[in-house]
């Protein structure tokens, strides 16, 4: 079956340059590294915090702190594995190569997709366990409820945040407008929507903070969002799923 | 067999290639020329299915690319030799062709090996020089051992030895029974390689026929004669016009005879009493038939370097630069039509009378024992018009 060709010539891909290699590991100690640094910080100021923010006190989320830096090196990982083709015109290679955009887009993305997915899963927990390490008794631990599934979820939530840009880029092809997009988006304008009280119930479905809700495992005081960690997850795959479809609709109709 | 059916692309408000039918047969090497921006590219991207025609279609084998069964195991194409990842190695490039194409990992050492990259396939292609990167695009291409075979430019940057070697394989490739197109630039690499010719021009076909069919039909072999001086010169275009052999006077004194044998113009030149100084056969070059041919069709003309405003006062004693004959389009001399009326094709435009600094009939040439008084060798066509400035932004193939 073509599907299979194109996942193995995908990752040789992926395995042959050294930027992709290169972004996933940074995207690994980026995340790890940062949520140990803010999990030991927080440690250490934890007596200065008032009683309402020790209530709503959610260690879990602490260790993730790094990912908000280490998504970044996940959206240029997902950049790069699409426009890498198109920056370099080996995308006329390919396609005459395989000439049905949807096995070639499929390929493209699955096995990405997985070594992202991977990659993802291990970051998350090994963010977390270090974390909870050096938030020593104010930590928690794997078995409290909702605490697995918060781990989990931030793997899905970084793989997610991968495939997203590899949808985008599929549409905007070039490396530095995909990038010059999503860094701003997810850096800046996601932040501001949500942040403003004007805009924060739309900023609530932005792909980034649907998804992140599953990472939490105590909800903040006030908390008023109308879905739950499962449906923000759902939220983030639907504009996934937008990304991608848009990808594939301009792959097939567009020339190469 | 490549078919294509009033294939037509529009960008725009741009036609780039305007209701072009012509099929590529099996078992020759098939050439196609056109001038830059012509719409070489743009019909091969389309054959390839990369590009969607505005209208009508290609097919290859009776199938549109698309929808090609096991495309790459059908088809190889090198369309753009730089288009590989630089940070990737020659045989991983290679490598992931092949897995998308469901071939085997040894065929990539193969072609390694037939394009004599061996040494070079673990290094990265961005260290490539650009024969390097042509070497590695055929060897893509040869990949799938296919039946069908696309070549855009293949030897642009390739060594003497490398040309030689790109000729030989598309020949060898065509006589074991495949398709095989090539589009070059390079006239005389055409005339040695290809059998069959077509050629386009802003986008529409100008003729598709075997190289000695285009060559006889765009251009006629002629004799050149040079008679000592003007006088004798007269004698002899009056008594070879009444023979029934057309006359042209070349700029430099000589004249060009057409429609009559050698030794018929030397025996009436002896009867008429005049001497001879030169008489030559020139054979007509698929060169002169494709100038010929698609001059009314050259999108990218260079003009004379006018140098206004930069030109140096020269220091006292030095003499002036000798102008270099061939320079500018304008000035170069139009082989003799096939016969009267005998062209189907574009119509040249009339001659321009050279006016630039280098069309000028001024410098004597030295060291030419057959010119005595005759200044300047005829001009030769310039070889690759320049690209308009407007185009110097973006490769040919980015269109």
């Amino acid at each position: 079956m073509t599907v299979v060709q194109v996942v193995r010539s995908e990752w040789t891909k992926i395995r042959s340059v050294a930027s992709t290699v290169w972004t996933l590991s940074l995207a690994v100690v980026v995340t790890v590294a940062l949520g140990m640094l803010i999990s030991a910080l927080t440690d250490r100021e934890f007596g200065r915090l008032g009683p309402a923010d020790r209530l709503s006190f959610d260690p879990t989320l602490i260790s993730f702190a790094g990912m908000s830096l280490g998504q970044l090196a996940m959206i240029v990982f997902g950049v790069l594995v699409v426009s890498n083709e198109y920056s370099t015109g080996m995308i006329r290679t390919s396609l005459a190569a395989v000439p049905r955009r949807g096995t070639f887009l499929l390929g493209k993305i699955a096995p990405a997709t997985a070594l992202a997915l991977l990659v993802s899963l291990a970051t998350a927990f090994a963010a977390f366990f270090l974390g909870q390490a050096m938030l020593d008794e104010h930590g928690t631990s794997i078995g409290e409820p909702g605490v697995l599934r918060a781990v989990i979820g931030g793997g899905l939530y970084m793989t997610l945040i991968a495939v997203f840009s590899m949808g985008v880029a599929a549409m905007l092809r070039f490396p530095m407008l995909s990038l010059g997009t999503l860094m701003p988006f997810f850096f800046l304008i996601s932040g501001v929507l949500g942040n403003v009280p004007a805009t924060e119930k739309v900023g609530r479905f932005l792909p980034d903070q649907a998804g992140r809700r599953i990472m939490q495992v105590v909800p903040p005081a006030g908390d008023d969002t109308p879905y739950g960690p499962w449906g923000g997850l759902g939220i983030m795959a639907l504009w996934v799923l937008a990304a991608l479809v848009g990808g594939y609709v301009l792959l097939r109709r567009r020339d190469a | 067999m490549i078919e294509a059916v009033g294939l037509t692309k529009r960008y725009g408000a741009k036609t780039a290639v305007h209701n072009l039918s012509f099929q590529v047969r099996p078992g020759t090497v098939t050439g196609f020329l056109g001038p830059n921006g012509s719409g070489k590219s743009t019909t091969m991207r389309m054959i390839l299915g990369l590009d969607n025609p505005t209208s009508g279609h290609v097919t290859i084998g009776g199938h549109p690319y698309r929808k090609l069964p096991n495309a790459p195991r059908q088809v190889g194409a090198l369309l753009d030799a730089k288009a590989v990842h630089g940070g990737r190695s020659a045989r991983s490039h290679l490598l992931c062709l092949a897995q998308l194409s469901g071939i085997p990992e040894r065929r990539v050492d193969e072609v390694l090996g037939v394009v004599g990259l061996q040494d070079v396939a673990r290094k990265r292609s961005k260290g490539f020089s650009l024969g390097m990167g042509q070497r590695l695009g055929i060897a893509a291409a040869l990949l799938g051992d296919p039946q069908v075979l696309l070549f855009d430019e293949p030897v642009n940057g390739l060594d003497p030895e490398g040309i030689l070697w790109v000729r030989n394989l598309m020949k060898s490739l065509a006589a074991e029974g495949r398709t095989v197109f090539v589009s070059s630039h390079l006239m005389s690499e055409m005339a040695l390689t290809a059998e069959h010719l077509i050629v386009i021009g802003r986008g529409q076909l100008l003729a598709d026929m075997s190289v000695r069919d285009f060559i006889a039909a765009n251009s006629a072999d002629f004799a050149r004669a040079r008679t000592p001086d003007a006088e004798q010169r007269e004698k002899l275009t009056a008594a070879l016009t009444e023979a029934g052999g057309q006359v042209l006077p070349e700029p430099d004194g000589a004249l060009r005879v057409t429609g009559l044998p050698l030794p018929r113009i030397s025996d009436l030149a002896h009867e008429a009493d005049v001497r001879l100084w030169e008489l030559s056969p020139h054979q007509a070059s698929l060169e002169e038939a494709y100038m010929r041919m698609t001059q009314a069709a050259v999108d990218y003309r260079s003009t004379t370097d006018q140098r206004e405003g930069l030109m140096q006062p020269l220091p006292p004693g030095v003499q002036p630069p000798m102008p270099v004959p061939g320079q500018g389009q304008p000035g170069w001399y139009a082989p003799p039509p096939p016969q009267q009326g005998g062209q189907p094709f574009a119509m040249p435009q009339p001659m321009p009378q050279a006016t630039g600094p280098y069309g000028a009939p001024a410098a004597p040439s030295p060291g030419n024992p057959y010119a005595a008084p005759a200044p300047a060798e005829p001009a030769t066509p310039a070889p690759a018009p320049a690209p308009a400035p407007a185009d110097l932004t973006k490769p040919e193939d980015a269109r």
